[in-house]
């Protein structure tokens, strides 16, 4: 990892759910843990989530996702993160995604998934492991 | 009694920063008073700190209104008769993402979120399927919608119409208070100044047509979610009814037609004694802002009427049954506060649509309370606890003393536009989780007594695409069976009120009636307002 840059983390809320809270909690962590974090708000498209990806040359995709969609979107979203050649991020999901669905989300691409319960130490320190090239 | 040689390590706070005392006197009550204090008075009476009626809970409980709604309107209504089969005396109906923010269900924004987290409603007819054979006069319904409030009381009230009931005697409420979902729960969809017009414009219609319906109930509550303490709660929920009732005098009323529609929802987690004195507190406040700031001469319109009862951040995914045993203290708190809905939260909230059996434990919960336990049988049973008037005196003092500092910092709606009520409460949900974590904050199944290697048995609410396709097909069919001039007409007419100044609401009504989508009326009001532009702050 090359030293001078910090790790950079799009944390993006997909879809129409609303509910921002533990998003912005987990940006707060990641910056404090020395991360370059930058947040899109809510409602996002997946257009909306690969550009700024691409924008940003973010090594971590991470998407926030409470109210059930998280496999079409991420179905969705898998399509354009090929297609931008994204595929080389880190992708994460957190949010209420319930145990039987993580397979299915491992399959499509999503390299770790969280949930509600997740912790925030838990949670930077495997960005931290799994960005150290 | 404040001991002052007592150990830094043995003081307590509540979690809105008020020491609490290992012991209360006659003399802390005293002590804590406001030099201005109105005292607690007697219930139904100014300053209404023991409740808004005289009798209470002894002439009618609270009304039970559990929250609900998922898939299309044939699905909701099928739950809603459950619901009200099994006691429930109020409905609180859960629309889906794209019917909040304003899309249809065939909109590319829609897929994969129709009918998921609430029913879906594109146009009048999903409104009168849902209503379909329900008395919706005496069975009181809320509508729990923000962004696209004005669209969906026009449906509500047209529906009601033609279903022959007098809307000038129908009673309802929709939440309609979109100030907050810039704070928290995220379904804005216009920028503020149109978003706050349009909230005026449903107080100023409600108050010259349907003067029994409360077109907006203030949420503290999601203001609390979003990280907030019960205090700030409070005090940036009246801040927000304030500019709401702001609004209205602009608009040339009277304080007193239009303030005792005004309801608020609440938020009930947290500690026992600091929820029941923040609604104590609160009440009392209330009143007095309207008497005092406002001028009004009418009692009601110095009630704080509330709903209280959910409280999702309570509740946990870890050993979802102890969820069963907070919301019973979540009801107590609701009914010694002097609610007059309660919603109460059911134990599998954490994390999926309730199930009808998660309902009915949470109705049988009140049921108990009613039937069983006395617990409507005497008004405010806590007055004259020296802990609890003394914690209402102090719970009191803190929200006018953050309602100050809303203002000395140029009021409640700048700061929510520049993003900086958003930035402090999500700061305190920073350092509630770090609490959490650090074990300073001690939650029962996740930092303390856990279960390792627990795995949670957890029964999710089935999403059903049929329902989705269902919905779309229902769309499709409605949109060509109308008069295509006719709707083009009823839109250009919504375009030219919305380009205006006048009260979109009676456009929006004839809107409706022509059997206009949710997407096509939510087009209209973009083209001319804009999108809200969120502000990047976390």
């Amino acid at each position: 990892m090359n030293e001078t840059r910090k790790t950079r983390v799009l944390l993006a809320k997909p879809g129409l759910d609303g509910h921002d809270v533990g998003a912005k909690v987990v940006a707060r962590a990641l910056i404090d843990a020395g991360f370059d974090v930058r947040y899109t708000g809510l409602r996002q498209s997946g257009e909306d989530i690969v550009n700024a990806a691409r924008d940003f040359n973010a090594d971590v995709i991470a998407l926030s996702i409470l109210s059930g969609s998280h496999l079409p979107i991420c179905t969705r979203l898998k399509v354009l993160i090929e297609e931008y050649q994204l595929s080389d991020r880190l992708w994460i999901a957190g949010g209420n995604i319930p145990a039987e669905d993580h397979e299915t989300l491992r399959d499509i691409g999503v390299d770790a998934i969280y949930n509600t319960s997740s912790s925030l130490s838990e949670i930077v320190a495997a960005i931290k492991e799994k960005t150290i090239e | 009694m404040s001991n002052p040689e007592k150990a830094m390590e043995d003081r307590r706070f509540n979690e809105s920063g008020i020491e609490i005392e290992p012991l209360y006197g006659p003399e802390d009550v005293v002590a804590s008073q406001a030099d201005d204090s109105d005292g607690i008075g007697d219930p139904g009476a100014f300053p209404f700190t023991r409740g808004i009626h005289r009798e209470m809970y002894r002439k009618r409980p609270w009304t039970m209104r559990q929250y609900t709604g998922f898939g299309n309107a044939e699905d909701t209504n099928e739950r809603f008769k459950y619901l009200i089969r099994t006691g429930n005396t109020g409905l609180n109906v859960a629309f889906d993402l794209p019917t909040q923010c304003g899309f249809d269900s065939d909109d590319d924004m829609a897929q994969g979120e129709v009918g998921r987290v609430g029913m879906a409603i594109d146009t009048l007819k999903d409104m009168e399927i849902a209503f379909d054979g329900i008395d919706i006069q005496n069975i009181t319904v809320s509508l729990t919608i923000n962004g696209t409030a004005a669209i969906m009381i026009a449906m509500y009230l047209v529906m009601a119409e033609k279903r022959g009931f007098d809307i000038s005697k129908l009673r309802g409420t929709c939440q309609n208070d979109i100030l907050k979902e810039f704070v928290g729960r995220g379904t804005w969809v216009y920028p503020v100044e149109p978003s706050v017009r349009l909230v005026a414009d449903t107080i100023e219609y409600c108050a010259k047509h349907t003067p029994l319906y409360s077109p907006v109930s203030v949420c503290g509550y999601h203001i609390r979610e979003s990280g907030a303490t019960p205090t700030e709660e409070m005090a940036h929920g009246f801040c927000i009814a304030k500019a709401y009732l702001d609004e209205g005098l602009k608009r040339g009323m009277d304080i007193d037609e239009f303030a005792y529609r005004m309801s608020f929802n609440f938020n009930i987690f947290g500690q026992f004694f600091e929820q029941i004195c923040k609604f104590r507190a609160g009440r009392r406040q209330w009143a007095k802002i309207l008497k005092n700031e406002y001028g009004a001469k009418n009692p009601k319109s110095m009630w704080l009427r509330m709903i209280a009862g959910g409280g999702g951040s309570g509740l946990t995914i870890e050993q979802p049954e102890n969820n069963i045993v907070r919301g019973a203290y979540y009801a107590m708190i609701s009914a010694l506060s002097g609610a007059q809905t309660i919603a109460l939260c059911c134990y599998d909230e954490a994390y999926t649509i309730p199930s009808e059996k998660a309902q009915q434990i949470s109705l049988r919960t009140m049921q108990i309370m009613i039937e069983e336990m006395g617990m409507t049988d005497t008004v405010d049973p806590l007055a004259g606890s020296y802990y609890v008037e003394t914690l209402t005196n102090q719970m009191e003092a803190e929200i006018i003393r953050i309602m100050a500092d809303v203002d000395a910092r140029g009021g409640i709606v700048k700061l929510i536009s520049e993003g900086k009520i958003q930035s402090h409460v999500s700061k305190g949900a920073y350092e509630h989780q770090k609490a959490l974590e650090s074990g300073e904050f001690r939650k029962v199944g996740v930092n303390c007594y856990e279960i390792e290697e627990e795995k949670p048995e957890v029964a999710m609410h089935p999403y059903k695409v049929e329902d989705a396709v269902k919905q779309t097909e229902r769309l499709k069919a409605v949109k060509s069976g109308r008069d295509a001039a006719e709707v083009e007409a009823v839109l250009t007419q919504l375009k030219v009120a919305a380009e205006g100044s006048e009260n979109m609401m009676p456009a929006l009504i004839e809107a409706v009636k022509a059997y206009a989508t949710v997407g096509e009326m939510n087009r209209v009001f973009t083209s001319v307002f804009g999108r809200y532009d969120e502000p990047n702050i976390f």
